[in-house]
């Protein structure tokens, strides 16, 4: 891990890996306000505070906590269903089977509030976005691009490479907290009928 | 007690301090993009620090419910009681009845409208501001809105305030080199800091989008998506930066080449289409 600027009120933790990454967001968080990328940790607050914070934590004590999961029942009926089986080679079956058998982790947030970026699925499934994405993807709407898995918290534009739907809410202003997903948390996608997600 | 919006121009979108500290939530900070002007107008009102105020591109006109106490700061511009012109930077009170109108600015972007009380529509995750990009918070207003204003709180400690001079020259606002300014050329660094770059009609609370040179990069392919702040220099793929404002998103993926000092990004929030942006180098604190 080495130390990066970003201004005045700022610094980024620039690491090896995601799980580094986590790791310290991890060790930072109860003490600072963080955000998580996909192997960098930012942490606001003056950088002379913010580099003796660093230097006082470990990110390894994080690394056992435990982690609750949480399941997403999922219609696999998402539009590129063929698309991503034809650009894996994989069945349609095999790619519904590739994406519930191994749980997602949350790496980093971004792109719409409850939007959570899920990584640690299986390799096999790394597929290109589209080549042009939809004006309109609709909630719910479960993607894949490059090594993520995603839901789509409301309607929006969006690349990814739709394979199914959930109706569980993933933003929901009345809940404390309002996004399901958090960094780091574990996903794990479970196929249901039609109408039953 | 409430304002009831009876002419806009433009947009008028009311912002606090915004949501701090909920980047996990995928939720961006927000809040007025003239933090200072808020800050000046309720001063001079006597209201907390985080009273809400409504941040105004263009003009708006505004009709007291009872009689209250305004104050107006930020880019200057005409304002008028009645159709009587009227000074910014100082307490104006109202009439129940009363209508104000708050003109275009002659120079900068935003103006502040302020009233004693703070405007307090139902806050989300603890803040009233209207976040662009995400959605949360009030709506934007429109004509017929009827804004409630809070129970005056405080006493105001000042009757003016000087809200400062923007010149008409270019605009210096100092920044600090990385994270990602390896991912240049060293030309392209040296381009960055030496060039008078435009600000472009396409700027709005999310980035302040610059034309000039297209900077060139060190580094080919894909940033990993890491986490922005609010002045953060993000280059596109076509090579131009863009300076990021309140409404950001949480993360992004285009290389940051360098982060405007955060009490500089409030004179980002006046730079007009057209207005030439210098950037200085600030050594990393």
């Amino acid at each position: 891990m080495r130390l990066r600027p970003s201004g005045d009120r700022a610094v980024l933790l620039d690491c090896d890996d995601a799980a580094e990454a986590q790791a310290w967001f991890a060790a930072l968080e109860p003490e600072a306000d963080v955000t998580l990328g996909a192997r960098t940790v930012l942490v606001r607050g003056a950088p002379a505070d913010v580099r003796r914070l660093v230097g006082a934590a470990t990110p390894g004590e994080a690394a056992g906590r435990s982690t609750s999961e949480v399941v997403v029942p999922v219609t696999y009926d998402g539009p590129d269903l063929g698309e991503v089986a034809r650009l894996t080679g994989l069945t349609v079956d095999e790619v519904v089977d590739a994406h519930t058998a191994t749980p997602w982790t949350v790496a980093f947030t971004g792109f719409a509030p409850g939007f959570a970026y899920l990584t640690g699925g299986d390799p096999r499934l790394h597929v290109p976005r589209r080549d042009s994405p939809r004006p309109r993807v609709p909630v719910g709407a479960v993607g894949l691009a490059g090594p993520y898995s995603g839901v789509y918290p409301r309607e929006s534009p969006g690349g990814w490479q739709l394979v199914g739907s959930t109706d569980v809410p993933l933003w929901d202003l009345e809940r404390d907290p309002p996004a399901l997903l958090l960094p780091g948390a574990l996903v794990r996608f479970e196929s249901v009928l039609r109408g039953a997600a | 007690m409430s304002l009831r919006v009876t002419a806009l121009t433009g947009s008028a979108l009311v912002q606090d301090t915004g949501r701090p500290g909920r980047t996990g939530l995928g939720v961006t900070p927000s809040g007025s993009f003239d933090r200072n002007a808020a800050r000046q107008a309720n001063v001079l009102l006597g209201n907390p620090p985080d009273a809400a105020v409504l941040e105004v591109v263009g003009s708006v006109t505004v009709r007291a419910t009872r009689a209250t106490a305004v104050a107006v700061t930020g880019a200057p511009g005409p304002v008028q009681c009645e159709g009587i012109p009227v000074d910014t930077g100082q307490v104006l009170l109202l009439q129940d009845g009363d209508e104000l109108t708050v003109g275009p600015p002659a120079l900068g972007v935003r103006r502040v409208l302020a009233v004693a009380g703070g405007l307090t529509p139902d806050p989300v995750l603890g803040s009233r501001a209207t976040d662009t990009l995400s959605g949360l918070g009030p709506a934007p207003v429109t004509v017929g809105t009827l804004l409630p204003v809070g129970l005056r709180t405080g006493h105001p400690v000042t009757t003016r305030i000087e809200t400062g001079v923007l010149g008409v020259g270019d605009l210096t606002v100092r920044l600090v080199l990385g994270p990602r300014d390896d991912w240049f050329t060293p030309e392209a660094v040296s381009m960055l800091l030496g060039t008078g770059w435009t600000v472009s009609p396409r700027s709005d609370r999310i980035g302040v989008r610059l034309d000039g040179p297209s900077l060139e990069r060190a580094v080919a392919g894909e940033l990993e998506s890491e986490p922005v702040v609010r002045g953060s220099v993000q280059v596109t793929t076509a090579g131009l930066p863009v300076v990021l404002g309140p409404d950001h998103p949480v993360t992004g993926g285009y290389p940051v080449i360098g982060v405007v000092v955060d009490a500089d990004t409030d004179l980002l929030a006046q730079a007009a289409p057209g207005r030439r942006v210098r950037f200085r180098r600030h050594p990393a604190p």
